[in-house]
């Protein structure tokens, strides 16, 4: 097994576990973030690539997966800040974050 | 495959996992912290050293405390609930399945590899130029998006009692 793929399976096992997480947790809080895991997989593979993948001296594109990752983790960032804000406003709304609990759209 | 890799590999699997399985939901995120400290090391492993200490800047230090807030603001004392959904089998049955065709592409399509390349270079010198040459208007734009973003979070979580009395 070469080391890209044993990083790629790493990946795929991090990917499932946040996937299993926001399926089965009941608390928002915790779907969410099963969902970063998710989005944490995603930038592992993107390193991944950009370690073992061809690298052609002085090409402008060299950087690429390293920006992505970048970018990728930034949006994660506005996305957990934006995400926990809701779950807080609906927290208020209706006094719970169990999923299982919030099944209405109105009050 | 090496042992720094197999250690932090299961470092951070079990780190994740736990914080999918435990109970505690402020248990869940001080397992989270683990697994995310442990894929910040192996970007520093893999040559990605910018990226690794954004990760624990962003994640550990940043995204995990604002979970624990989170969680510490929504918690009832003294009323335990189910920490799985009723339907938690087919969740299971989902990520499993999802895993097995990942797991079969990943060994199928990468078996032919080749060999790890000499590690390329990715100083902070050249990833600040090419943040300022290259990708000038997608750092824009991400910028533009945290704003937007913050300002949105901010007005969300706000009470709407205290909007009222500010204004």
């Amino acid at each position: 097994m070469s080391s890209l793929q044993s990083y790629l399976l790493l990946s795929a096992l991090l990917f499932s576990i946040g996937l299993a997480g926001a399926l089965t947790r009941r608390n928002a809080i915790l779907v969410l973030i099963g969902i970063e895991l998710m989005l944490n997989a995603a930038n592992l593979n993107f390193i991944a690539f950009w370690r073992f993948g061809p690298h052609p001296a002085n090409r402008p594109d060299a950087l690429t997966g390293i920006m992505f990752a970048i970018f990728s983790i930034a949006v994660a960032a506005a996305e957990a800040a934006v995400g926990l804000a809701i779950i807080l406003a609906a927290y208020r709304h209706s006094r719970t974050t169990d999923l299982d609990r919030m099944n209405h759209l109105k009050g | 495959m090496t042992a720094p890799f197999l250690i932090l590999a299961a470092l951070a699997v079990a780190g994740t996992a736990a914080a999918m399985g435990l109970r505690n939901g402020v248990h869940c995120v001080l397992a989270l912290t683990v697994g995310f400290a442990a894929l910040a090391a192996l970007y520093l492993q893999l040559g990605a050293q910018f990226v690794g200490f954004t990760q624990i800047m962003v994640y550990v230090g940043a995204v995990a405390i604002l979970a624990v807030f989170a969680i510490m603001m929504t918690h009832h004392p003294g009323l335990i609930e189910a920490p799985f959904s009723r339907n938690w089998l087919w969740g299971a049955v989902i990520a499993a399945a999802v895993f097995a065709t990942l797991a079969r592409a990943i060994s199928l399509g990468t078996a032919s590899a080749p060999s790890a390349p000499p590690e390329p270079s990715a100083t902070v010198n050249q990833i600040g130029d090419a943040l300022m040459h290259r990708y000038i208007l997608p750092l824009e734009i991400v910028g533009l998006l945290l704003t937007a973003a913050l300002i949105g979070a901010v007005i969300i979580a706000i009470d709407p009692k205290d909007r009222e009395e500010s204004e």
